[in-house]
């Protein structure tokens, strides 16, 4: 098991230096060669036109993977409504079972969820295996993750998908583990390939690269979603579909911790990494009283606040607002960073936007380089009057 | 209180840029580092037990040359380290990993608590912390902004998207930390002594009765099939003129886009 490169094979040719996500390919006197921080990922074996690069692969499927049928999305769900990222996954996942010719299917655990159900079936689920337990009220590793892989062991799904919030990626690595399978983190991109395998793409390295992933002899395979990225499914009142009761008693071995209470502190009352229009500030406001010009320029449009690491780290505005990669990641429909200089960092929470326009005095500030609008000048002068102007359209 | 960290080693992603050309990553004179959020894990370790007394002990899957973080945790005041290397472990995918570390843990032996980063700003997938936890039969509590032990048990305030939880659990747990929970410490002078001197165990999948099969790329049900530098919109286009026009042009944009 493992990478080689085979030096007769090799020309030199350096084709196979992209592939690696490592930089562990050297090409020295006209060969390549693996350098010792190659992790044996396998990314390079496509890469190379000439036959030289061997990935020792011998693995094999242990179980019948026909027997794995469906397209499961596990429902997130906020103070009885269904998170915006369900949606978008019915969205995608439609798309995948259309492709695959089995159905979709969505898996919804809590308490008092009956609503929910049909508005899953609304949104395109053929089947909601549902399971009710007032322990289920609010979301809890242990007993989720029970119920849930029992489902699959039962059901057997050809594909589960999940978002990737702090919820989902804490639920969907443990499943992953629990039922042996693999896992794609925070996919951006997915589709069936040629061989009918799902192929997850992903940002890796801060936003740097992407990756596209298989899992081929594993079942379900599994992915989280970034939310955001995809669709929502349409809502149409005409669907039919079967809601299923399934088991939900929980046994005593069920690792529990106590949940004491949740704190809700989200800022404007918009959901930074749901929102559709994010208005960020950064050092170049000056000093922490002219966030103001930030918020009320949000509020204008019905958005969220948000914030680079140096004024976080400053202490004028909350540690929640961060984008980046220390903090959340959005992908708005319009992204407006204002006094950010688009330090890497930043930008990988925010590159995917839809739209980005950027306002700095600095005409060379690297943030223009990922902006699709800029306006050089003082965002002192330029906020206030963009605040007064959208406002007047409002009315 | 036995405390054990698991930290990786990373590239400084800070570091990384795309040639504007090739369109590739260009890693000449990036350095590793101990991924940031393990600093953070780290620092946790070492508060929980100036408070409760006990033991720190971290760990890092790596090749050789991971021993350098090692170092460095051990600079910042940790009583022992461990690094899992073999040729068996290359190639792992966070079920590997997590298998991996998890087997090496259970080998250290006895644990109170585990602490690791929310994720690792390389492979940035956030997997190994729960998959650690489900090997080893222990709950998890991912997210971790605030933890103090109270009265034998572990009180954590876990990081919502828009709030954030408050849970109490018993121990052993595994706990990932975000980076609002403190300010790592810069070793020491005596830390820094210490460390070039400190035994560091090494120990190989033989040492931890590893199943190869479970470990590196064989025990890895995923598979990077392709790797491309996504495209950067380049060409910003720039509202020029008086501030007044740029912005009455900047508002019809935005109204356009809103629609
Ligand atoms: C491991 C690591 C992780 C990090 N994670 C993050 C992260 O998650 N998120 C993040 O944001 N950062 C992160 N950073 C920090 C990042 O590198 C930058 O330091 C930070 O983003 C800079 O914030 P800024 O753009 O607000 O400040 P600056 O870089 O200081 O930029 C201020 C900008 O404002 C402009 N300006 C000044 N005055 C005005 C004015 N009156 N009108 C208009 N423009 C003006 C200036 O021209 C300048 O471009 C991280 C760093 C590290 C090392
Ligand atoms: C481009 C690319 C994309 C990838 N995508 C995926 C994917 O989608 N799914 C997948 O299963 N694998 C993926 N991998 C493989 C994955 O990066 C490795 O398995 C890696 O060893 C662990 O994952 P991570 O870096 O994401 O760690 P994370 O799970 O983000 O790390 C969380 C915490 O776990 C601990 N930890 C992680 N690794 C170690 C270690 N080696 N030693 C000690 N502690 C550690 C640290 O405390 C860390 O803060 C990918 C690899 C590449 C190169």
């Amino acid at each position: 098991m493992g990478v080689y490169i085979l030096d007769d094979k090799c020309v030199g040719c350096s084709a196979c230096l992209k592939s690696c996500p490592f930089g562990a390919i050297e090409v020295k006197d006209k060969r390549a060669g693996l350098l010792n921080n190659c992790s044996g990922c396998g990314a390079c074996a496509d890469s190379c036109k000439f036959g030289a690069i061997v990935v020792e692969d011998n693995r094999q499927a242990e179980i019948d993977l026909r027997q794995y049928k469906d397209v499961w999305v596990i429902a997130e769900h906020n103070e009885g409504r269904l998170r915006s990222v369900t949606l978008e996954l019915l969205g995608e996942g439609r798309k995948l079972a259309d492709k695959l010719h089995q159905d979709l299917c969505a898996l919804l655990l809590g308490e008092e969820i009956g609503d929910m159900a049909n508005e899953l079936i609304c949104h395109g689920a053929k089947k909601v295996y549902i399971a009710q337990e007032p322990r289920l009220a609010h979301y809890q590793t242990g007993p989720y993750t029970d119920i849930i892989s029992n489902l699959i062991t039962t059901y057997k799904p050809n594909i589960v998908l999940i978002g990737a919030t702090n919820q989902g990626r804490d639920l969907a690595s443990r499943i992953a583990a629990r039922v042996h399978t693999g896992l794609t983190a925070d996919c951006t991109e997915l589709d069936i390939n040629e061989d009918g395998l799902l192929a997850q793409t992903r940002p890796a390295f801060g936003g740097n690269i992407m990756a596209t992933i298989l899992c081929p002899y594993h079942r379900p395979q599994m992915a989280t979603v970034r939310p955001k990225v995809f669709k929502p499914a349409p809502r149409d009142t005409s669907c039919v579909g079967e809601i299923l009761p399934v088991d939900s008693c929980l046994n005593g071995k069920c690792l529990l911790c106590d949940l004491l209470e949740v704190i809700k502190e989200a800022g404007q009352g918009v959901n930074l990494e749901e929102a559709e229009i994010v208005v960020a500030g950064g050092r170049g406001l000056g000093k922490p009283e002219n966030l103001n010009l930030i918020k009320e320029l949000a509020e204008a449009l019905g958005g969220a606040v948000g914030a680079s690491r140096a004024i976080v780290d400053a202490g004028w505005a909350p540690a929640i607002h961060q984008v980046g990669q220390t903090g959340k990641t959005v992908q708005p429909k319009i992204y407006i960073a204002c006094g950010i200089s688009g330090a890497v960092q930043h930008l990988a929470g925010m590159q995917s936007a839809d739209t980005i326009i950027a306002i700095n005095k600095d005409p060379d500030a690297p943030i223009f380089k990922v902006a699709h609008y800029g306006i050089v000048g003082d965002l002192l002068e330029i906020l206030p009057a963009l605040t007064r102007r959208l406002k007047q359209t409002a009315v | 209180m036995n405390i054990i960290v698991c930290i990786k080693q990373v590239p400084d992603t800070t570091d990384v840029k795309i040639h504007p050309e090739t369109n590739t990553l260009i890693r000449d004179g990036v350095k590793s580092i101990v991924n940031p959020f393990d600093a953070n894990a780290l620092e946790a370790a070492l508060q929980l037990k100036e408070a409760v007394g006990g033991k720190v002990t971290a760990i890092t899957m790596g090749p050789s040359q991971a021993i350098d973080i090692l170092r460095e945790a051990v600079a910042m005041g940790i009583d022992d380290a461990v690094l899992l290397s073999d040729r068996a472990f290359a190639g792992a995918d966070t079920l590997a990993t997590a298998y991996t570390l998890a087997m090496g843990i259970r080998k250290i032996g006895d644990y109170d608590l585990i602490i690791g980063g929310k994720q690792a700003i390389d492979g940035d997938t956030a997997q190994v912390g729960p998959g650690i936890a489900e090997q080893l039969g222990i709950p998890q509590v991912t997210y971790a902004k605030h933890m103090k032990m109270d009265d034998g048990m572990l009180l954590v305030e876990r990081m919502l998207e828009d709030g954030y939880e408050v849970i109490k659990t018993a121990l052993p747990v595994l706990v990932t930390v975000v980076k609002q929970i403190n300010e790592p410490r810069y070793p020491s002078l005596r830390g820094l002594l210490a460390a070039k001197k400190k035994e560091i165990t090494v120990w190989n999948a033989a040492d931890i009765g590893a199943d190869e099969k479970r470990t590196g790329l064989a025990g890895s049900p995923t598979r990077v099939v392709s790797i491309f530098t996504p495209q950067r919109n380049t060409k910003a286009v720039m509202l020029e003129g008086e501030p007044e026009k740029a912005v009455e042009t900047l508002a019809e944009v935005i109204t356009k886009l809103n629609i």
